[in-house]
């Protein structure tokens, strides 16, 4: 049953990965994004990591995505206003892609040694063991990217007032 | 300037207070009240089962009366059409032929009638005009209708029939009434 | 296969889906009775006695319309929206504790479809998500005011995630658990949430107005601007769909709000009166709906009373008051539990 959902999850998330850089519309590719997010999230259900999944649906489905598809659907983007890439661009482009991809391998190809070094524990994903390994073992670095995203919220609010004097 | 009355009220954007910007108190203000209008009395009236009480002058649709004996009591004079403010009323007079005389009161009489409904703003100046007191409205109110020329009424609608006479006594004043005993005067024979 | 428990948990399944249906259409009448009331009108009296069949021939009638997909729109995303906001709107449902365990013949039961040890979470990723029924629907029209309406819906729901995410975190560093059914067994009797977190509770109950598209923030639909909003476009089952979407937006909101403020299925003296267990569950139960209807009914309240806000003050009261209020709620919370706990 799993090994199905795992499969079909992978499926589902990878076709709707091409579907978003093949898809004519943006709107489409969007949609389609919003939908390799919630395959995503299934897997992390499978992982036993609920808290993070449901995150990724709040966080990602739930508001980035949102944001993303009004501002698309505000811009009205067609086929026709859309800048013609030179072909130095695509080169460019398929190069920095393959080397992400080179990247990819490399990483995934080192993890394949590692061994659970501890016993399965099935509340590993709850949010009581999350959040005590967060804010202890990691708390500095949680700490930090708490005021990386403060900094940022700050140059938003800086960009958006002109008259800040 | 000097205002005549006293009602004068000044009014004025006031800076507001703590409470009044909340506006929760303001908002729980206009709870009670719609809260209190659940259990207060309803205006409405379920209309075929109740009807609104009618002024006892109402003015709805018209009726071209009949005298006593039966017959029409309009002579085309067209005072009501010039009377008309909507200019709803058109009319083809005639000539009475012999022995027509129990049809129509008056040598002159109105082959057609027409008052366009959709036009008249039943104002009842024509009721005022009429000097043969023909025309009079009634409590009785104009139908809807799906078309338009539905609406212009002719003398089938209009004329009173001979089996339900319409009464509209109550339309005349006491001192109308008063007047019409008095068989002397030609208008009343 | 056929345990007793998967029996129990489809008829359980089952009920909750027709008494989520039935309660969305019947809505819909107490909307137009209580505004109608408010207004010192009769409202809808012809169908049936007290025109209690209003609603059937409103289906009826929305049945029965023609269906139009305009030429220009797309499509499959045109019935697509329509669709979501239904399933989204349906899935909350999976995770509020109607009840207490109920015993039957030795076993026991639960009134729950299922208990996420997240349930708080979920129910935020679900109103975040109901969003794109509109967005998708008012896009595909291909029509400006369904654009603008869908755009206004997400900016507004994006804005009132936010306090409503902090007034829930408040809410949760008092109870200390993400699960429903443990926030609604920790409020037995009367020791409901809203006596700890009254702050909470109001911008709870603010923001789900603003998530629910009810008035006085209703402006996805604003008729006076929008025409019809989001769905302008649609005719028929498609927009009795939006509609109906709506109503039961309303009761699963007023069901959460019930069950995180006002204890859920408890009620005062339950342990004491001396009633068995599964009378307690029953009366819980309810107790528990009387508590739903009191929400929608208040929802009906606040709309026939409270005007539309204009946008930027629906904007303005999002971020300037709500967010800092409901951070100053946080902030409050945790330094009283600091206080008690040394
Ligand atoms: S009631 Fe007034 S508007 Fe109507 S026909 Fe008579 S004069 Fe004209
Ligand atoms: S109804 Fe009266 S005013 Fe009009 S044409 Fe006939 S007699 Fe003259």
């Amino acid at each position: 049953m799993t090994q199905f959902l795992f499969y079909f999850l992978s499926f589902v998330a990878v076709a709707a990965g091409l579907m978003v850089i093949t898809a004519k519309n943006p709107v489409h590719s969007v949609l389609y994004l919003i939908i390799a997010f919630f395959a995503i999230a299934g897997h992390y259900i499978l992982l036993n990591a609920q808290f993070l999944a449901i995150v990724h649906i709040i966080v990602y489905a739930g508001a980035i995505m949102v944001l993303f598809l009004s501002v698309i659907m505000l811009l009205n983007l067609n086929k026709d206003n859309e800048p013609a890439k030179s072909n130095i661009l695509k080169l460019a482009a398929a190069v920095a892609g393959g080397l992400l991809l080179v990247t990819f391998t490399g990483t995934l190809k080192g993890t394949e040694s590692i061994i659970a070094s501890q016993p399965f524990d099935d509340q590993i994903g709850y949010v009581k063991a999350l959040g005590k390994v967060l804010f202890n073992d990691f708390l500095l670095p949680f700490e930090v990217s708490a005021l990386l995203l403060l900094s940022a919220i700050i140059g938003a609010v800086v960009l958006v007032k002109h008259d800040l004097k | 300037m000097q205002s005549l009355t006293n009602r004068k009220k000044v009014v004025g954007k006031k800076e507001m207070t703590w409470v009044e910007k909340l506006y929760l108190p303001a908002i729980f203000g206009g709870m009670r009240i719609t809260l209190k209008h659940m259990f207060s009395k309803k205006t409405t009236i379920s209309y075929p089962e109740q009807t609104r009480e009618f002024s006892q002058i109402y003015r709805g649709m018209h009726v071209l009366k009949r005298d006593e004996k039966g017959a029409e009591r309009c002579t085309a004079c067209g005072l009501c059409a010039v009377a008309c403010p909507a200019e709803a009323i058109t009319m083809v007079a005639a000539e009475r032929k012999k022995g027509e005389e129990n049809l129509y009161r008056e040598e002159k009489y109105a082959a057609t009638y027409e008052i366009n409904m959709l036009r008249c703003i039943f104002c009842g100046d024509c009721e005022d005009a009429c000097p043969k007191e023909s025309i009079f409205l009634t409590d009785r109110i104009v139908p809807s209708d799906f078309e338009r020329n539905e609406f212009v009424y002719g003398k089938d609608k209009l004329v009173e029939t001979l089996e339900n006479p319409i009464d509209v006594s109550i339309r005349q004043t006491p001192e109308v009434l008063e007047f019409k005993k008095n068989k002397k005067l030609t208008h009343n024979r | 296969m056929f345990t007793p428990d998967l029996i129990f948990k489809v008829v359980l399944i089952l009920s909750i889906f027709v008494i989520t249906l039935v309660i969305a259409m019947y809505s819909t009448y107490g909307e137009r009775k209580i505004a109608a009331f408010m207004q010192d009108r009769l409202g809808p009296n012809r169908a049936g006695i007290f025109g209690i069949l209003q609603p059937l021939a409103d289906g009826v009638k929305m049945f029965m319309k023609e269906e139009l997909i305009p030429d220009i729109s797309n499509k499959v995303l045109f019935i697509l929206g329509p669709c979501l906001a239904m399933t989204t709107a349906l899935m909350t449902s999976a995770i509020i504790p109607w009840g207490s365990n109920i015993n039957i013949a030795g076993t026991d039961f639960s009134l729950q479809v299922t208990d996420l040890n997240i349930g708080v979470l979920y129910v935020f990723a679900v109103t975040s998500i109901g969003v794109y029924g509109i967005m998708i629907g008012g896009w595909a029209s291909n029509n400006k005011y369904s654009l603008l309406g869908a755009l206004r819906a997400s900016s507004q729901m994006i804005s009132y995630e936010i306090a409503m995410g902090l007034a829930i975190i408040a809410l949760i560093m008092s109870t200390g658990t993400l699960s429903l059914k443990e926030i609604s067994a920790a409020q037995a009797g009367f020791h409901w949430n809203i006596f700890v977190q009254p702050l909470g509770f109001l911008i709870f109950i603010i923001c789900s107005f603003a998530e629910t598209n009810r008035a006085p923030f209703d402006l996805p639909e604003c008729e006076t601007e929008l025409v019809g909003g989001y769905h302008t476009e649609y005719s028929s089952m498609k927009l009795g769909f939006y509609l109906f979407a709506e109503y039961i937006n309303m009761f699963i909101a007023s069901a959460v709000i019930s069950t995180l403020y006002f204890g859920g299925y408890n009620f005062p003296f339950m342990n004491s009166i001396g009633l068995s267990s599964n009378a307690v569950a029953i009366l819980g139960v309810i107790f528990l709906f009387a508590k739903i209807f009191f929400f929608i009914f208040f929802f009906m309240w606040v709309r026939w009373t409270i005007p539309r806000f204009r946008y930027d003050q629906l904007m303005r009261l999002g971020w300037t008051v709500l967010i800092p209020l409901a951070i100053f709620n946080i902030l409050l919370t945790g330094a009283i539990i600091f206080a008690t706990n040394n």
